[in-house]
């Protein structure tokens, strides 16, 4: 009875969100901003869900993420961009002949491989992001805590220095970065309009990621969070769950970061700096580490606020006749990070804790407030 | 190449070599007491370059070092109490995350105050005086960094090793807590780590920052991780390992920028880095420990 109602509520909410997907699809014009906002919020979140499988369920604290974002965005890109602009986009160096090659015979495949091929490319990426980590992961993940973080930290950066390299040119453009790299793809041959295309991706995967979260795999991941050596006296393989939780935390990470290429149309190393494993860090904390629904949240707030809702803080500012002086550029990101220190001092929990949402928590919530004020009364 | 290139980039490497070992010398001592990568570390050594502008736009330079030092260790011993201390009995994950927004702050709070782009780093004429010897030449600076860094490092020594203070930052780092129970009052050994740790970085930023005329809010990133790396290299906990992680690391990147591969230069650290954790994980001189259950 309850299950059910809960998830008649969750389709129902579900639905609602979708309906506001399609409204917004058909006022395009009037909503640029917002769904531009949302496309990313949506990307961030399955980044933030993807990071937070490693650092909140498998207690694995991995700063690497923003390196396989790029492996998956550079690989996206470079089977995304169209044979006849490889000449403008390569400009500089000219491109590898290789890669020329294969994707002129891509692009003479049949109508309905085209109408795939982005999807393909992103899995594509995805994989290849995952095999790298399977390969880094062997070495990597006989560290413990902080010595993988500084380590994935430091794989992060060599993977930005060699897309950066001359010596990569060909493929990668070095430092130019990439451009003219097509916006998203319809799906099911137009039944799902090019703006709502992210949000079914991330939505698709974020779900596989909770189906993960909830086998046994999962639980084995929360039982090596909880105590390395128990898991193991328990016959929890420790090498095998890290492995799996770190190559398929990449593995959507990157195909996350090739939505990301998709999204910004133009790419270039700089891009994927430490800087952005910061943001997504930032994501996960506020949202709570441990939490799905609650990184979901966190990355569609963090995001709002920090490109539309606190834009404010970044003008200057005048009220009644008085300049208010502290407001300028920058002071948005001081005010988040001041924010981001606050929930990490003091509000630990951040926004959910390690619970999800519930249908049963609200109502829950709603019953113990009446009854509250009931008892009030007499 | 010939042999004075190599000797003038050589010369080059060691000056780099020694900003990089003082500032991972801070590293160094934060880690063998707290376990805790500071990540702030390098924003202290950048925020460091930005006071050391502003000083000495209005004093004369032995005083405007002198306010740019006491500014810094201030600074670090309030980020101490501030962000580490509330957090001393909580997770490490929680302590690191709060490490890391502290450095987000910096940073932010650096490109509001200074914006984002680069401002000149005052020139101290003394130190930029030239020398040469033969083909070879160098400011003071180049010289005086690595004959600084080891004279700093061996009055460290003796702080660690006769004095009282220094004694009670060795029982710390040995035992956390049986040192507490011993008497020692923890946090002002903590303090003490800090103000040394950000002393010497700032001492690193000056020197550092006048041989590269220019800081950004994002230049004490990289340095940063590097130096930390230097102290991993050297075996964590152990002060002159620390400084000769620094120096190699600077010496090898300046050759490899020599060589043509400055793309290569700051990957080249990491690898080291994950090299060393794999083959030696206690580093060059590091002590053995044992996972207790």
């Amino acid at each position: 009875m309850r299950r059910s109602r809960n998830t008649v509520l969750s389709v129902i909410s579900a639905g609602v969100f979708l309906a506001i997907l399609y409204m917004l699809n058909m006022n395009r014009a009037g909503n640029g901003m917002l769904i531009s906002i949302m496309q990313k919020s949506a990307i961030f979140a399955l980044v933030a869900v993807s990071m937070n499988l490693l650092n909140g369920f498998t207690g694995l604290f991995s700063l690497g993420q923003a390196g396989f974002m790029s492996i998956g965005a550079y690989t996206t890109a470079i089977l995304l961009i169209p044979v006849q602009s490889l000449d403008g986009v390569y400009y500089m160096n000219g491109i590898n002949p290789g890669i020329r090659a294969l994707k002129v015979f891509l692009s003479a495949l049949p109508p309905w491989f085209q109408s795939v091929y982005p999807f393909m490319a992103l899995i594509v990426g995805a994989l290849f992001a995952a095999v790298i980590a399977s390969i880094v992961g062997v070495a990597v993940l006989r560290l413990k805590s902080d010595y993988l973080a500084i380590a994935t930290l430091g794989l992060s950066e060599i993977i930005r220095a060699l897309f950066s390299s001359p010596q990569l040119d060909g493929i990668t453009n070095g430092s130019y970065g990439l451009n003219k790299i097509p916006a998203f793809p319809k799906m099911f041959g137009g039944l799902v309009p090019p703006i709502i295309t992210p949000f079914i991706v991330s939505a698709v995967c974020i779900t596989l990621i909770v189906l993960l979260i909830r086998s046994s795999y999962g639980r084995a991941f929360m039982a090596i969070r909880e105590d390395e050596i128990a898991a193991e006296a328990m016959g929890i393989s420790l090498f095998k769950h890290k492995s799996m939780s770190f190559i398929i935390s990449s593995f959507f990470s990157a195909l996350a970061g090739g939505m990301l290429a998709m999204y910004m149309r133009s790419i270039e190393a700089k891009t994927f700096s430490i800087t952005l494993t910061y943001d997504i860090l930032l994501i996960v904390v506020i949202g709570g580490i441990g939490s799905v629904t609650g990184s979901v949240l966190g990355a569609f707030l963090v995001t709002a606020s920090k490109e539309w809702w606190l834009r404010f803080f970044d003008q200057p500012l005048e009220l009644f006749g008085w300049d208010v002086p502290l407001f300028r550029t920058g002071f948005r990101m001081v005010i988040f990070s001041i924010l981001l220190m606050v929930v990490v001092l003091i509000y630990r929990r951040g926004l959910m804790g390690t619970n999800e949402f519930s249908w049963d928590r609200i109502f829950g919530r709603f019953k113990w407030k009446r009854r509250k004020v009931q008892g009030g009364g007499s | 190449m010939s042999i004075t290139t190599i000797l003038q980039h050589s010369l080059t490497g060691i000056s780099l070599g020694g900003a990089y070992g003082l500032i991972a010398i801070g590293y160094t001592l934060v880690y063998g007491i707290l376990r805790l990568i500071n990540f702030a570390h390098g924003d202290i050594f950048m925020m460091a370059g930005y006071f050391m502008i502003f000083s000495l736009a209005s004093f004369p330079w032995p005083i405007a070092i002198g306010i740019t030092l006491l500014i810094t260790v201030l600074m670090g011993i309030a980020i101490e109490r501030v962000a580490y201390k509330p957090l001393r009995s909580s997770p490490r994950m929680s302590i690191m995350i709060s490490a890391i927004g502290v450095s987000y702050l910096l940073q932010n709070l650096a490109t509001y105050l200074f914006t984002a782009i680069p401002r000149g780093y005052p020139e101290i004429p003394l130190l930029k005086r030239i020398f040469r010897v033969g083909e070879l030449s160098a400011s003071l600076v180049t010289l005086l960094t690595p004959v600084l860094t080891i004279v700093l490092v061996a009055l460290l020594m003796i702080l660690v090793n006769k004095t009282k203070t220094g004694m009670a930052m060795r029982a710390a780092s040995k035992d956390f807590e049986t040192a507490k129970l011993m008497g020692i009052n923890i946090n002002r050994v903590i303090t003490v780590t800090f103000a040394i740790g950000s002393l010497l970085a700032g001492i690193g930023s000056i020197l550092y920052f006048t041989d590269r005329m220019s800081v950004t809010p994002f230049s004490g990133t990289l340095p940063g991780l590097k130096c930390f790396v230097a102290a991993v290299f050297g075996g964590i906990g152990n002060i002159p390992g620390a400084v000769i992680g620094g120096f190699f690391i600077g010496i090898v990147e300046t050759l490899l920028v020599a060589l043509g591969y400055s793309t290569f230069s700051d990957a080249f650290t990491f690898v080291l880095l994950i090299v060393m954790l794999l083959v030696k994980p206690t580093g060059l001189f590091g002590e053995k420990t044992m996972e207790k259950v």
